[in-house]
Parts: structure tokens; sequence; C-alpha cells
């Protein structure tokens, strides 16, 4: 489903943020990032978007991604922003949900359809027709994957997905993911959620890959974790 | 609440009016934009000293103000800032144009009284009716009413991000206010000192937020065109509205309804 060959990236008259990064996801599989601020996680989804321009080839369910193609990609691949505040511009939930779809020729009338089925499925039909800023933080969130799931994406990104939420909310956004069909990429300093959600784990570590493996085995070595400026999920911490 | 929020709250407020359910709020852009085109030069050509035949003018924005439900007190209390500026159109007139043209029992009124008082319905009409048609219409889907009249994309896309990206600006206004005035008691507004690094690092952040709401909008399939997939019947609908309401606006420019209207009764 998603393939990186040799991708590196650097910022303009900067230093490399991403070197040679080579991995391939299968369809249905939950890929856990994982590394230090900086590490470069953000700037490896970004351009699995399209919204970098980075070296190397990157493959999205057997299309590349290029300029020519990012109108397919963006089909194929839905991001969810770090910030929901960043995600969700229009005045209300049902207005944000319907913006893809609509931009990609479906009809209000069948996009506001889809969205009452989908947020039906992630339990919060209740935030149809609410304004955006008068939602919460979890709410925000939770509103935010609807309009990314709006689009049908066979493979979801997501950067750091439970910041700043509550632990209820965030035992309802472990669910939902823990839902989803599609797969699932997900950026995030929350090893605990990491491991309750996604069977594999990335380590990157100065834009390159330091660990690739399940995601127990991953998350419960000190050694690796420490030595990248990262600790045992809290849960894993007694043994 | 700062300065910031208030403006923010303000433009969540209009937001909120223009995602309200009405027949005039469900009507086509483009019909909307027609009958507000058609009103202002309808009522900007009206002769200055044709005081009856202007009064007529505000049964229109009157009418579809109770169709949308939108308080027309709304419209002066947003727009409280300009008001002055219109009503003070014209407040010369008096001074220069002194022939009477009408007399109320023994007072004499000139025509420059009459050409200001003119002027300023003008004006407040003229607004009323933008106004009606800011606080009905989505900021997308005006934009998208300007591209059928083949308004350029690159003019449209600006006002629409623009739009966007001022609520951006404005929170991060809003969050360094906050934060400088928390490690600043007492002090009353921004020190002079401080200006160069808050405005550079507001350019800066705004940017960043900026760039992460294009990203969220470019994701979603958003190329600077804007697709409104509106309702068929009621874009129908709306356009025949549109053609009628603009008919009756055209005709009272030339006919003095009201004094027509009086004749019936008045012979």
């Amino acid at each position: 489903m998603i393939r990186f060959i040799d991708v590196s990236y650097s910022y303009p008259g900067g230093k490399p943020v991403l070197r040679n990064i080579n991995f391939s996801v299968s369809e249905g599989e939950r890929i856990g990032l994982i590394g230090a601020n900086g590490a470069g996680k953000s700037t490896l989804m970004k351009a699995a978007l399209g919204l970098i321009e980075a070296e190397g080839i990157i493959l999205i369910g057997g299309t590349a991604v290029k300029k020519d193609s990012l109108s397919r990609i963006r089909q194929l691949a839905g991001f969810v922003l770090q910030d929901p505040e960043n995600q969700m511009f229009m005045p209300r939930v049902i207005d944000d949900m319907v913006f893809g779809p609509v931009n990609y020729g479906m009809t209000r009338e069948a996009a506001e359809k889809e969205a009452d089925q989908i947020l039906e499925k992630l339990g919060i039909p209740f935030l149809r027709n609410r304004y955006n800023h008068k939602i919460s933080g979890g709410e925000k969130r939770m509103a935010s994957i609807a309009t990314v799931l709006m689009m049908d994406p066979k493979v979801i990104f997501m950067d750091e997905p439970s910041s700043s939420l509550d632990p209820k909310n965030r035992r309802m956004l472990i669910n939902t993911l823990n839902g989803l069909e599609n797969t699932l990429v997900i950026a995030s300093h929350d090893l605990d959620m990491i491991l309750q959600t996604c069977s594999r784990v990335i380590l990157i570590d100065g834009g390159e890959i330091a660990a690739d493996g399940k995601a127990f085995d991953i998350l419960r070595d000190r050694a690796l974790l420490e030595s990248h400026r990262l600790e045992l999920p809290l849960s894993l911490q007694t043994i | 609440m700062n300065k910031a929020q208030k403006a923010m709250l303000e433009m969540r407020e209009m937001d909120e009016l223009a995602s309200m359910s009405s027949f005039v709020h469900r009507m086509s852009p483009l019909s909307k934009l027609m009958m507000t085109i058609v009103y202002i030069a309808v009522t900007a050509s009206f002769n200055r000293y044709d005081l009856t035949g202007l009064v007529f003018m505000v049964i229109f924005p009157v009418i579809l103000y109770q169709m949308s439900y939108v308080p027309v007190s709304t419209c002066f209390i947003k727009l409280r800032g300009i008001l002055p500026l219109i009503l003070a159109v014209g407040i010369l007139n008096p001074f220069f144009d002194r022939a009477t043209v009408m007399k109320i029992g023994s007072l004499e009124i000139s025509g420059g009284v009459i050409s200001m008082i003119t002027l300023m319905m003008k004006g407040v009409f003229s607004l009323m009716f933008s106004f009606l048609l800011m606080a009905t219409t989505r900021i997308d889907e005006l934009c998208q009413g300007l591209r059928k009249i083949h308004f350029p994309r690159a003019i449209t896309s600006l006002l629409l991000l623009t739009y966007r990206y001022s609520s951006v600006l404005l929170r991060e206004v809003s969050n360094m206010t906050d934060a400088y005035h928390l490690r600043a008691p007492g002090q009353k507004g921004i020190h002079i000192s401080a200006w160069g690094t808050f405005l550079g690092q507001l350019l800066l952040r705004t940017m960043d937020r900026g760039d992460s709401l294009y990203n969220a909008m470019v994701i979603r399939g958003f190329s600077g065109e804007f697709l409104y997939a509106g309702n068929k019947e009621y874009i129908r609908c709306s356009m025949i509205m549109a053609i009628i309401v603009c008919g009756l606006m055209i005709l009272s420019r030339f006919y003095n309804i009201p004094a027509i209207i009086a004749g019936v009764f008045i012979k």
C-alpha cells in the first residue's frame, strides 16, 4: 500500500531532515512512527502526501507521489493534522465534512448522507450541525478524523492524534482507531497509544530509520528507546 | 477579552449568521449577488431630490431580512463603525444648496437638506442590503458566485484565503497579546520597544498556521476553484425569485410606487 524508496529531504538551506528512508506498509497495517522531537516524523508524512517535494520514490497504492498525481494521491491518503484547529476551517462540522467530497465532484446531498453515516459510525452524530468554534478539543479531534474519513482514503496519516486530549477522549480516540479498517500511519509521542493501536513500529532518529519491527518488541526495549531520547511506555514501565 | 478576541467573535458571529437556514440562505449565491448589485445600482441612481421614490426602496431589504430571520438590528450593531461615515456623507449639502424645494406648513426645506437625507438613505439602504448578502452567504459560496460572473480566480482565491487567514491572524494576535500582558502587568498596550519582535513573531507564527490550514484544504481537493453543489431545485427557484425582485426594484425606479398607491386612495 505504501512504499518509500531512498527518500531524502532537506529544508532549503538546512541540514537533511530525512535520509535514505526505505520501508513498505501492507494494506490494513497499522504503523506507529515514533521518535524524539525533530526526528523527521511529520516531514515523512508530509512527503508522502506531496506537501513537500522529497527526493526518491514514494508510492501510495501503486501511484507515485508526483506533482501531476497529487489529486489521486489525496484521494488515496488522508492526513489528520496535529492541531485540529488547523484542520477545521469551515463554520460547522458538516460543512467541513462535505468540503472534500464536493471538491471531488460529489453532490452536497450525497456528501451529507455520507457524512451522517460516518458521524454515526464514530458515535458523534450530535456534532453534525455544531459550530467548530463551539466544540471541545476532543470533539474537534473526532470531527477532524471524520472529515478525513469522508474522503474514503485507503491510508490515513495522523500526526500526534492524542495530543491535548483528556483521558476519556483519548480512550475514545483509541477505540475509534481500532475500529477503522484503513491502513494507518500514526506519528506520536504517546507510546502507550501506539502500543494499543499499532502492530508495527518504526523508530526514526536524525531523519533515519533506527528500528523497524513489532510494536511490542520495540516499545519494551528500554535501551533502544533511551538511546534515541525516548522512554518506555508507562504501561510497560513495571516490567 | 482582548480586542483581537472581540474581532474573532464578530467574525464567528457572521459565520453563524451565514450558516442559518432560511429561504434566503438557501438561495444560490449568484442570485443574491445579482439582487445586491441591482439594488445598489437602482438605489444610487435615484435623483437627489426624489425622497419619496427612494423611501420605497427600504421595502426590499426589510422584507428579505424578515425572510432570512436576520434581525435588522444586527446589521446596525455590526456596522456601527461605518454608519457615522455614511451619515456624514452630504452633511455639507445644506450649506451649498439653499434653494427651497419643499414647504411643510411654514417650514421651508432647502434642496441641500433633501439631498443630504437622500444621500444618507442611499448609503444606509445599500449597506443594509450588502450586509444581508454577507449575513446569508458563506464566503466560499460568495466566491463561487463571483467566479460564475467570471471574476478572476486569483481575486476570488485571495478573498477566500484572506478571510480564512484573518481568523488565524486574529487568534495569534490574541494569544500573543495575552502572553505579553501576563508578563507585563499594569502596562497599557504593547510597549514600542516590543513592536518589532512582536510583529516579526506574529508574521512567522501566522505563516506557519496559514501553511497548515492551506495544507488541510489542498489535501481535501481544494485547487483554488469553488464547487458549490447546491440543490438544483433551489437554484432554479432562487434565480426566479431574484429576477422578480430585481424587476420590482427596476420598476420602482421608473414609477413612483408610493405616489401611485396614494393616488388610488386620494383623489
